[in-house]
């Protein structure tokens, strides 16, 4: 088998909120033998905004990006589930319309033929690396650590354009982290929706939604809440309400921890989090 | 076709040309909804909408322009898709919402929340450097929302802005891409 090599779409998030995810995915990808390129002069895929206003718009931003993996002649690796979707959904709509797909050729000033596949960083390291392979090469399991994998909206729906796991009881997380060497805990609201892009504009909804998936996972006992989206991570890392905070973790900095990256570049994903996750790794001897 | 009927809310006008270009736009099947109320009982801000998503495809049905396009729930809804997964009709209720969200923005309607004024600053920071900046976009929204001048809730967000910034969470710089100007061009086009 050939050497794993993608176009490395980040997305916005990861230059700012979720910059320890950028780099973990990264240190992690080095790690597997993934080659990440991360696409030159990539831009916003406009994100819910987009679709919630404009057709068009929603389609021809991420367009861009998939024009120029296309000409790389590559496949796009994503790593924030929310730009993982809008490029699925783009690839969707382009692949079954040959009209639409022209009109945004000539919007983007580049050809596009749809040919890209699009696939999400966490399916990249657990399906095509593997997990057999990822086991072999844990340094540090995770042992004793009872996790909840938070799947959010995006990666799992809608099931037809995702393709990525089951949409009500998604399993290739849980999986993962059972592989490096965690517990990963039944749970009630893996795919419960954290209130996305209300973020800012209905906070009052996005403590509600978030407060309920924290408890729901602090009663299943789990001890941190792992997702594999910057937005989710946003919204639970900043919007937990009450004294007793449960941390949340990027998938990719945990699998960082198992696999060994050195204790400086680990300690600095850590101390980004508000709701800060070294009590719970220390308990477990992990840091 | 315009009628006018009694409702509760007294004399409404039920347009049905409403209907049709909805059904078109959005190409979903709204006629197979029988009320079974799947998409409302999962959705996980119906707690918070005016009208649930129900009951937004049988107002469509019956052409209730003004109150489904003046509703807040076209614009709580937050694109989860866990109504149409689970739809025992295939019913595709986000690009449903999406349409009427569009419809909206386009008749300039008083829109019944400010997240439609959180997409605008959204796309705005999109169309002048090419990617968000997130530290931007946040204090741009809150100056034009007046959440800035919430004194009620500043302390507390202030406490999270310094936070956020202590732990390094927001880039203080803009990325710089080459290719803002062609993002530009696709706004522009639009």
């Amino acid at each position: 088998m050939g050497k794993i090599k993608y176009s490395y779409y980040p997305g916005c998030s990861l230059e700012s909120t979720a910059k320890e995810y950028d780099q973990s995915v990264r240190a992690v990808a080095k790690i597997l033998d993934v080659e990440l390129v991360e696409l030159d002069d990539w831009s916003c895929c406009g994100a819910s905004s987009g679709h919630c206003t404009n057709q068009m718009l929603s389609l021809a931003l991420p367009a861009r990006n998939l024009a120029m993996v296309e000409k790389e002649g590559l496949d796009m690796a994503v790593a924030c589930a929310a730009c993982f979707l809008r490029f699925k959904q783009t690839n969707h709509e382009l692949r079954a319309d040959d009209e639409l797909r022209q009109e945004v050729e000539k919007l983007i000033g580049m050809p596009y033929k749809g040919k890209v596949e699009v696939r999400h960083v966490l399916d990249i390291f657990s399906r095509e690396v593997g997990l057999e392979a990822i086991q072999k090469r844990v340094k540090k399991p995770l042992k004793g650590l009872k996790l909840a994998a938070y799947y959010g909206c995006y990666l799992v729906r809608p099931p037809e354009i995702t393709q990525f796991d089951d949409p009500e009881n998604p399993r290739l997380m849980d999986d993962l982290l059972n592989t490096i060497g965690a517990e990963a805990v039944e749970w009630s609201h893996k795919v419960e929706c954290c209130g996305g892009n209300l973020l800012l504009s209905r906070t009052d909804i996005v403590i509600k939604l978030v407060h309920d998936i924290c408890q729901a996972a602090s009663d299943a006992g789990a001890e941190a809440i792992v997702t594999a989206c910057p937005l989710c991570m946003a919204n639970l890392d900043t919007r937990q309400t009450g004294r007793q905070l449960i941390p949340i973790l990027h998938f990719s900095e945990l699998m960082g921890l198992a696999l060994g990256v050195d204790s400086n570049s680990t300690s600095a994903w850590w101390k980004r989090h508000i709701a800060s996750p070294r009590g719970a790794l220390k308990a477990h001897n992990l840091i | 076709m315009t009628i006018r009927v009694a409702t509760q809310k007294g004399k409404e006008e039920c347009d049905l040309a409403f209907a049709r270009e909805v059904k078109e736009k959005s190409q979903s099947h709204l006629e197979r909804c029988y009320q079974c109320q799947a998409c409302s009982s999962g959705c996980p801000v119906a707690f918070a909408m005016d009208y649930t998503p129900h009951q937004i495809i049988k107002m469509v049905q019956l052409g209730l322009k003004d109150r489904v396009l003046d509703s807040s729930t076209i614009w709580l809804c937050a694109s989860c898709e866990t109504c149409a997964t689970r739809c025992p009709n295939d019913i595709d209720i986000v690009p449903l919402m999406d349409t009427l969200r569009r419809m909206t923005i386009r008749q300039d309607r008083l829109r019944a929340t400010n997240v439609p004024l959180f997409h605008a600053v959204f796309l705005n920071s999109v169309k002048s450097g090419g990617r968000v900046h997130e530290l931007a976009l946040i204090v741009w929204y809150m100056l034009m929302s007046g959440d800035l001048f919430d004194f009620k809730n500043l302390l507390g967000n202030m406490t999270l802005g310094i936070k956020m910034f202590l732990r390094g969470k927001l880039a203080i710089l803009p990325a710089k891409i080459k290719g803002a100007a062609e993002v530009k061009r696709i706004f522009k086009q639009i």
